[in-house]
């Protein structure tokens, strides 16, 4: 059902001690198009992202009770479960997007390699540089170009870089998100004009065009057709082992389709979100231990 | 026979009737009655002061937009002075109002915690209430005295600068008298300008609110600080919003009379020179004079008032179609 298991032998190795170093400065001092370039791009590795023990609230209402999950480097790690079980919410934690919500809080660890991104000396930007986030509905911005949009990211964090970066950049991270080919000759045509699907994968690659480690993914194909949604099911095959992808879906035959591992999230009536099983997505579909997740991915509930 | 004139039917829009219920077409009338009153009374207003204004405007031919003097009894009088008066308080107005307002209206929905950002619009709408008589009163009293010495700074330092040239004042010799500086254009533009400050912001912290919450949380996302999603998201989406609250806080400053009247002393030459006393401004003009004018004064104040009013109506007219034709004012 899965894809086959090879995709992880094939990741690049990932030298752990070339991570944290070239985060931390992040402004090049130097801004020739190699020293920006490695800036930006780094020794763009996909990196393990653990969930420790997370709970969340929003004001005094629980949604989240300990959860921990461990997405493995360069796989595709789908979350499943009915509406309202916090599922979204457990994917903003894990970039800093929660914190955004008045009155939100959560406690618990969320590690990047062996980094916590919510310890105290780390800044909130630049764990939101390392995992990226795709959104429900497609937003890119409307006011920028094609080409201004797949390097937002650039102008967003303050670095500069030349004409010959960027060009590199955009067509690089177009080709990352599958659509370079249907764009390359209207590069500077605002976004807006873009099919719902297309602006998906402009999100996608305006998302990789800072190389994060990882990338989240929030119903991408929740407001796009069918022939939309498979592109972007493709465009996600082909980053696999690039980066760590977590992906929130409501689609059965998506998760089953993409992922490499599931882990179904559940909330009883009236209590917080728990993940009721977790595993390989061949097992969580062929031969799930929880009834409750037999139930929900053969639809009988939720 | 008949298929054919059916199909003939077929092959041209449908005539459609519609008919509105009573209650729909109450509704219809009241409301239709207020869009055309507005309207009349607009063209009224016009009306009148073209009518009234015609005798003076009869007498001075074109000379009227290129006279600097205000002499209605000798027949010797013109606007070109009035009209660069108006437009200089006015700009200094809005050049000091449009960064306050963008700073408090990016204060107001990006930085201020919730019970601050309350306090603030509530301060700000306050400001709006004040009558401009009490704004006059405060630059008359409290903010002249307290400007004279800073203007004083300016024109001894920033003399070389044109605008800011002061007669009498070199850079090298001290400074004999600071009421040199009093009633300037600088320090009745520095009032209107306050006046005008709560208008824009109000419109501005509108806009800005208004920004998509999907860029904003994009712009995070991709790890944007606060500084780079108000580059990269809420200006660009405002910036319609900006321009027309630009263009009506300048409408307003061009209109602003009685805080004028009470700070400047009135020239009728083209004057330059912001921070030296002396300025004037159409519709302190009128004040000033429509007490005391006879007929043809009178019309001669009318035609000013024309003028005035017309540009001003440009300048809104300007200031809609900008901001309707921006993002921020349609909501999308």
């Amino acid at each position: 059902m899965s894809l086959p298991s090879e995709t992880a032998i094939a990741l690049p190795p990932a030298p752990p001690s070339s991570v944290a170093p070239r985060r931390s400065g992040w402004r090049p001092a130097d801004t020739s198009p190699l020293a920006v370039l490695s800036a930006v791009r780094g020794s763009s590795v996909a990196t393990e992202l653990r969930a420790e023990e997370i709970n969340a609230w929003f004001g005094d209402h629980k949604v989240l009770d300990r959860v921990s999950l461990t997405m493995p480097t360069g796989q595709v790690s789908a979350l499943i479960g009915p509406s309202g079980c916090g599922k979204s919410t457990f994917l903003r934690i894990l970039n800093r997007m929660h914190e955004l919500v008045p009155a939100a809080s959560m406690s618990g660890r969320v590690m990047l390699g062996d980094q916590d991104i919510y310890a105290a000396d780390q800044r909130v930007t630049s764990a939101r540089r390392r995992i990226g986030m795709v959104f429900q509905k497609p937003n890119p911005f409307p006011a920028m170009s094609i080409y201004e949009n797949a390097i937002s990211a650039l102008d967003l964090t303050g670095v500069r870089a030349d004409r010959v970066v960027k060009d590199f950049l955009v067509e690089d991270s177009l080709r990352k998100a599958s659509l370079w080919e249907e764009v390359r000759h209207r590069l500077h045509q605002p976004a807006g004009g873009l099919s719902g699907g297309q602006q998906q994968r402009l999100c996608i690659a305006r998302a990789m065009a800072i190389s994060p480690d990882v990338l989240l993914m929030d119903e991408p194909c929740s407001a796009l057709d069918p022939t939309s949604t498979r592109r972007v099911e493709d465009t996600i095959g082909e980053l696999r082992g690039q980066v760590t992808i977590v992906i929130v879906t409501h689609n059965m035959q998506q998760a089953a389709r993409v992922s490499d591992r599931c882990a179904f999230f559940l909330a009883a009536q009236g209590q917080p979100g728990v993940i009721v099983e977790q595993g390989p997505t061949d097992d969580m579909f062929g031969s799930p231990r929880d009834q409750r997740t037999r139930d929900y991915v053969e639809g009988r509930f939720g | 026979m008949t298929e054919g004139a059916v199909e003939e039917q077929v092959d041209q829009p449908r005539k459609i009737k519609l008919v509105r219920d009573l209650p729909d077409k109450l509704f219809r009338g009241v409301a239709s009655a207020g869009g055309v009153t507005v309207l009349l009374i607009m063209l009224l207003v016009g009306t009148f002061l073209a009518i009234k204004a015609a005798p003076a405007l009869h007498q001075a031919g074109f000379s009227f937009f290129t006279t600097q003097a205000w002499n209605p009894d000798g027949r010797h009088f013109g606007v070109a002075a009035l009209l660069v008066g108006t437009v200089l308080i006015a700009l200094v107005a809005v050049t000091i109002a449009v960064p306050l307002s963008t700073a408090t209206a990016l204060y107001i929905t990006e930085y201020a915690p919730r019970r601050m950002k309350t306090i603030l619009i509530g301060v700000i709408d306050l400001m709006a209430a004040i009558p401009s008589v009490v704004y006059g009163l405060w630059g008359f009293f409290f903010l002249e005295s307290r400007l004279a010495p800073v203007a004083a700074w300016i024109a001894q330092h920033f003399g070389w600068i044109p605008i800011f040239k002061v007669k009498g004042v070199d850079g090298h010799q001290p400074i004999s008298s600071l009421t040199l500086f009093t009633s300037s254009t600088l320090i009745a533009g520095l009032v209107v300008g306050m006046m005008i400050t709560p208008v824009i912001t109000s419109i501005m912290r509108e806009v800005f609110s208004q920004v998509p919450v999907g860029e904003r949380e994009a712009a995070l996302g991709l790890g944007g600080t606060k500084a780079g999603v108000i580059r990269t998201v809420v200006l660009p989406f405002g910036k319609g919003g900006m321009i027309g609250g630009t263009m009506l806080g300048l409408g307003r400053a061009l209109g602003e009379t009685i805080a004028v009247y009470m700070i400047i002393s009135p020239v009728f030459t083209i004057q330059p020179h912001i921070l030296q006393s002396g300025a004037i401004s159409v519709s302190s003009l009128i004040a000033l004079q429509f007490a005391e004018s006879n007929s043809f004064g009178l019309s001669a104040l009318m035609a000013a008032g024309l003028t005035l009013f017309l540009i001003t109506l440009l300048i809104n007219f300007a200031a809609s179609s900008v901001v309707a034709r921006s993002r921020s004012g349609a909501s999308s």
